[in-house]
């Protein structure tokens, strides 16, 4: 390492990092090759986000080719086939390519080790590793989904997605799950062993940021769930190629195992995707009100409950499909055990707000558009949980509406706080608050208008995955259209502001909004080692002493 | 929460406390109350399960099939169910008793579906390979919706159909009609074309080839191409082959498609010959497209 790497000391003020760095991990080495076969956790942090936002985009296209068709309740623009597709690679490209990665991969990649105080995570190589499957895992995938036309819908269900004859397509699509669940386990594993073993002298497991407990709780998840889908892919596989009956009835097989199966990784995997958002919003909420966070024990265990309860919980995705009578109620139970740390999760985040300072910037409404939708989903959640009200409402809107609000309600609206919240830390860059806000009150309104009209269709009995509908449930589905481009329109605007500020933002300082975490201690961008040498270890949430300084147009300890 | 962003907001010569970090009284209190809450709600949910699955005696049963893509209904005394047109389509019609409690005994001949009737709160999955049973207690006369919830396929959103409730009166005189095939066999062959659900992939209409399967309409005694790249008569043979053997014989450009089932065993020589006939019948029809 060359003396021009190391954070520039400034004189006189013992070991501390001056305000904008000269060279940082982004200008550290050039070419290809150096992103390429980069082993540095912020550069496979960065990679990760624009592959997953890519993702996101083409879903989110998807998502609109789907809305725009549902306009006429009939003799929409595709027909009945394409749209089945349609929806298809909307929920399969959605759940696998982006939510699942989005927040552990790209903006966990990134701020572990930052937060942690180490220099990198504990198998670099295997880091990279990960990315690379991921990126071959979405190759695979994206072949079988569009050139064969596959249309089971993302859940694969047997025995449709044995019998189409598009039989090659569920293959392909399935290894390429396959694949992407490996990405997915390297990643946690990486993690597991990073907060284990690297926390800096000091950091005892209840002075680790909320960020890393929930990144902690979700890479146990990944660690452990994400085989069974692998096996449940190689099942199917079994099946298809060698003949042999599991799922299939006219092998003697039973198609309801299929579902046990696949909901036992897939339920636990919704809590990958909503754990590392909760962690998010932790950090956002306590350094936007400036102020500690609101009962931090229980949010640290209320993670660990929730990922463990979320094991036990699969089976209320198949009330109707006549398990016995037992069964379901004991699953009916358990699923309830799981709101419980949730509520209390929203709760303590308004706790953190009274008598806090709370400053309404972008990253800020962003996390409060989060408490407000991540609660509508919740609660609308505890209808589908309890028996008698699910009968009705299984596999219509309702339960669509529901998901949307807690998947990208919840996950991709704190994943878009979470990048305003470090994207000065990640380019060095400040955006512009001003659209920044706009841009989250467009998607605010936006994504009410789509999602709030198909609670209504899902109680007036209108089924999912529809195609074509009756003619009486055409008003609501106009509603719920014109929301959605609202919504498209203000992602584009949240996305321009990103992008703007990457060539005409101010230089961002090192700590623009007062964060008390270790990331803040480094420079914007932060240099490729992170830190000269090992950070002292204070109280995450410890915000006394952090003060405004006008000069730098950030925060510093007085 | 908007109450707390107005009031604890960052504004010129206010500076909130960083204190008030823990409240053990009031997390306790957040904890037990939802708890309470959630336990009353899973309590009612589970007894209105339990009322849902347990199934009275002296119900009238009917015989629920489920395909790709349509539902059919068979009465207790062997009748099948009627149609009614809704747009192009026809979709079957479910009559049933007023105030009587009703069972269904449900299964799929080919994959996954599910029935639901939105009016009356009721739905439960039809897997293949097993019965699934569901019973329901109509109380108003009227005419409602029917839907299949489970994704199964091309024209999952078009496996619709409607639930008539109708007077004691009323569903005797039902069944009496469910039982009768007309003599005539073009009469018979039209409506076992519905009735088995022919109709729900293949076209029999004047405007050449459309729908899922090949159409009927301008083919009878032609020659038609093959996936397989040979050819063959499209006559009696052929008709009757397609029917009790549909994957032997596919034609060009429907190799892709959701694969039929086969009807042996569903169907009787006399209604082969009576959709025959209503084949020949459209000979007349506008050529299809292939």
């Amino acid at each position: 390492m060359s003396v021009a790497d190391r954070p520039i000391v400034m004189p006189g003020s013992s070991g501390q990092v001056a305000e904008y760095p000269e060279h940082h991990y982004l200008n550290h080495s050039k070419g290809f090759l150096s992103w390429a076969l980069t082993l540095d956790h912020k550069r496979i942090g960065v990679m990760y986000l624009i592959g997953v936002m890519a993702s996101f985009a083409l879903g989110g296209m998807f998502a609109l080719m789907i809305r725009i068709h549902l306009w006429n309740f009939q003799d929409g623009w595709l027909e009945n086939k394409t749209y089945n597709q349609v929806f298809t690679l909307h929920g399969a490209i959605m759940v696998f390519l982006f939510i699942i990665p989005s927040i552990p991969a790209a903006l966990g990649n990134f701020l572990l080790p930052i937060m942690l105080g180490s220099k990198d995570v504990a198998f670099p190589r295997l880091n990279l590793m990960s990315f690379y499957l991921w990126v071959s895992g979405l190759v695979l995938f994206l072949v079988a989904l569009s050139v064969t036309g596959l249309d089971t819908g993302w859940t694969f269900y047997t025995p449709y997605s044995i019998e189409t004859q598009k039989g090659g397509a569920v293959l392909a699509a399935t290894m390429g799950v396959f694949v992407l669940g490996f990405s997915s386990i390297f990643t946690g594993v990486n993690f597991i062993v990073t907060i284990n073993t690297m926390r800096p002298p000091g950091m005892t497991w209840f002075k680790m940021p909320l960020f890393l407990w929930a990144t902690y709780a979700t890479a146990i998840i990944q660690v452990l769930a994400t085989p069974v889908l692998g096996i449940t892919v190689l099942l199917l596989a079994a099946e298809r190629v060698l003949g042999i009956g599991i799922f299939d009835p006219k092998l003697n097989g039973d198609p309801v195992t299929f579902q046990h199966f696949f909901w036992f990784y897939s339920h636990p995997a919704v809590y990958i995707m909503i754990l590392p958002a909760m962690g998010i919003i932790s950090e956002l909420m306590s350094v936007h009100c400036h102020k500690g966070i609101f009962g931090y024990r229980m949010i640290a265990y209320s993670s660990i409950a929730i990922a463990l309860f979320g094991f036990l919980v699969w089976g209320h995705h198949m009330f109707t499909s006549g398990m016995a009578d037992v069964t379901t109620i004991v699953f009916s139970a358990l699923t309830f055990t799981v709101s419980i740390p949730s509520a209390i999760k929203v709760f303590n985040w308004l706790g953190t707000m009274y008598q806090g300072t709370v400053s309404l910037n972008t990253p800020m409404l962003y996390a409060l558009a989060f408490i407000f939708l991540f609660t509508i989903g919740g609660l609308t959640g505890l209808p589908l949980g309890a028996l008698s009200t699910d009968m009705h409402m299984h596999d219509t809107y309702f339960v669509v509406a529901h998901f949307h609000y807690v998947m990208m309600g919840g996950t991709l609206v704190a994943f878009l706080g979470g990048v305003f919240h470090w994207w000065p830390k990640m380019t060095g860059k400040m955006f512009n608050d001003k659209v920044g806000i706009i841009s989250a009150a467009i998607v605010f309104v936006g994504f009410n208008l789509t999602f709030l009209p198909q609670f209504v269709l899902g109680t007036r009995g209108m089924p999912r995955r529809y195609a074509t509908y009756l003619e009486e449930f055409q008003d609501l589905h106009r509603l719920s259209t014109i929301g959605s481009l609202v919504l498209g329109f203000g992602l584009v605007v949240a996305g321009l502001v990103l992008f703007h500020s990457l060539f005409y933002g101010k230089r961002a300082p090192k700590n623009p909004w007062g964060g008390a975490t270790l990331e803040w201690e480094c420079t914007s961008p932060p240099p490729h080692d992170n830190f000269a040498s090992a950070p002292t270890v204070d109280d995450p949430y410890n915000f006394a002493g952090i003060e405004y300084d006008p000069k730098t147009g950030g925060y510093a300890k007085a | 929460m908007i109450y707390f962003m107005w009031k604890f907001r960052d504004r010129p010569g206010y500076r909130g406390s960083p204190e008030a970090l823990h409240n053990t009284p009031l997390e306790i209190t957040w904890t037990v109350i939802p708890t309470l809450i959630v336990v009353w709600i899973f309590w009612e949910g589970a007894v209105g399960y339990l009322d849902m699955t347990r199934i009275p005696k002296g119900t009238v049963d009917i015989n629920v099939t489920a395909e790709k893509w349509k539902w059919s209904f068979k009465y207790e005394n062997g009748g099948q169910n009627s149609f009614v047109k809704m747009g192009e389509n026809d979709i079957p019609v479910l009559v049933l008793p007023v105030n009587q409690d009703v069972k269904l005994i449900m299964q799929s001949v080919d994959v996954l579906h599910s029935f639901y009737i939105p009016a009356f709160r009721v739905k439960r999955d039809v897997v293949p390979g097993r019965y699934s049973y569901l019973w329901f207690r109509p109380t108003k006369e009227g005419v409602y919706d029917l839907f299949c919830t489970e994704y199964c396929g091309d024209s999952h959103s078009k496996m619709i159909g409607k639930v008539e409730v109708v007077s004691q009166e009323g569903y005797k005189k039902a069944l009496e009609k469910a039982i009768q095939e007309p003599e005539d066999p073009l009469e018979r062959g039209a409506l076992l074309y519905k009735r088995l659900g022919c109709s729900s992939c293949h076209y029999a209409g004047k405007e050449g080839a459309k729908g899922p399967g090949p159409s009927y309409n301008g083919s009878w005694g032609k020659t038609v191409q093959l996936e397989n790249g040979s050819e063959v008569a499209f006559d009696e043979n052929y008709v009757r082959e397609s029917i009790l053997n549909p994957q032997a014989k596919a034609r060009k450009g429907y190799g892709s498609a959701s694969p039929m089932n086969s009807y042996v065993g569903r169907v009787k020589d006399v209604q082969i010959d009576a959709l025959i006939t209503f084949i020949k019948s459209l000979e007349q029809e506008a050529a299809p497209a292939k």
